[in-house]
């Protein structure tokens, strides 16, 4: 299973949440098969996806899915012990690792050689780190949101990309449409 | 009120309740003093481009945000300012320790001093420079001003202003 079936897989869990969707082909499978208000998608800035949904977490009480890559995790290393020590258990991190920097061409990362991102975590003081197959993705998330803990799931699937229009929202639509859906369900 | 109690009070009288730090020597005492408010959220960064995704996330969420950082994180940060921060359009205000100028002891840190302002301009990004303690006196006005305008603003506080450290 690759990264898009996972992602199709995980829609009727995740559809209604608010998602914060990582750079390139993960934001653009997610625009294609499932396009809503909840959902920031980053045009830009590899690495982020996780820091921009800790700080979304931390700032409001709706639930919170920074959709990652194992590629975008390693770039951005200090993340995870940021995420450690400032719990927010409206968040989750779901690292979507297919061993490989998918979007520019499927180069190996090191997360799919001896890099173990499931013991990363845990050594950064992750206190709910899940490591999944891909099969298992929609559960492991379901009952990540179900647990109301912050949890970091590492889903491993396969690499492989599928074709995807570029995103052509213009960034301050996606960013209004999102906060204006946010501020909306707090009320 | 000291430098560092007027800083605080202006950001907290600007509703800015959430403060990612990456430290400096210079910006030790407002650190403190940030850690201490009861009003702000105090979130370390490792990196600056990081602590600038925290400060999108909590803007998104509803929180006025900002970056208080040494001015060697400008060259960590321009693909974050230009990609995240401006393309988003989102306010930012960055309170920088413009190290490298007059007082400096170490070297080295001249060596991005000479590009601070050169790489903010290029970037266009409003620049403030607090050279003189009474400069403290224009923060609430900058802070009133990134939130009307959406955008990154720096603000360069030197060793003059913060009477060498």
């Amino acid at each position: 299973m690759i990264r898009s079936e996972v992602l199709k897989q995980l829609i009727p869990v995740i559809s209604n949440h608010f998602v914060v969707c990582n750079i390139g082909l993960p934001s653009q499978e997610m625009h294609m098969l499932d396009d809503q208000p909840t959902s920031f998608y980053m045009l830009g800035t590899m690495g982020l996806s996780s820091s921009i949904g800790l700080g979304l977490a931390l700032a409001q009480k709706q639930k919170v899915i920074s959709i990652d890559g194992d590629g975008s995790v390693l770039t951005n290393f200090g993340t995870l012990p940021t995420i450690a020590n400032n719990v927010a258990d409206n968040f989750i991190l779901l690292i979507i690792d297919n061993g490989s920097y998918g979007s520019t061409g499927d180069q190996p990362t090191y997360a799919g050689k001896k890099t173990s991102l499931t013991a990363v975590a845990k050594a950064c003081g992750c206190e709910n780190v899940v490591e999944c197959q891909a099969e298992e993705a929609a559960a492991t998330v379901q009952a990540a949101l179900d647990s109301d803990k912050m949890t970091i799931i590492v889903c491993k699937c396969e690499s492989g990309n599928v074709k995807v229009p570029v995103i052509t929202m213009d960034p301050v639509v996606i960013r209004d449409r999102f906060m204006k859906e946010l501020q909306a369900r707090n009320g | 009120m000291s430098v560092n109690d007027k800083i605080v009070s202006d950001l907290v009288a600007n509703k800015v309740e959430f403060v990612t730090t990456v430290p400096c020597k210079q910006l030790a005492g407002v650190i403190d003093k940030i850690e201490q408010s009861k009003d702000i959220y105090h979130i370390p960064s490792n990196k600056e481009d990081e602590g600038m995704g925290l400060c999108a996330g909590a803007y998104m969420g509803g929180k006025r945000p900002a970056i208080i950082m040494q001015n060697t994180a400008i060259g960590v940060t321009v693909n974050t300012l230009v990609t995240l921060t401006q393309y988003y359009r989102m306010p930012l205000p960055m309170l920088i320790s413009y190290r490298g100028e007059l007082g400096e002891p170490v070297a080295c840190q001249v060596e991005m001093a000479v590009h601070t302002k050169a790489l903010l301009a290029q970037l266009n990004i409003p620049t403030y420079h607090f050279h003189h303690e009474d400069d403290v006196n224009e923060l609430d006005a900058i802070l009133k001003y990134t939130f009307m305008c959406n955008k990154p603003v720096a603000i360069l506080t030197d060793a003059t202003f913060w009477k060498g450290y």
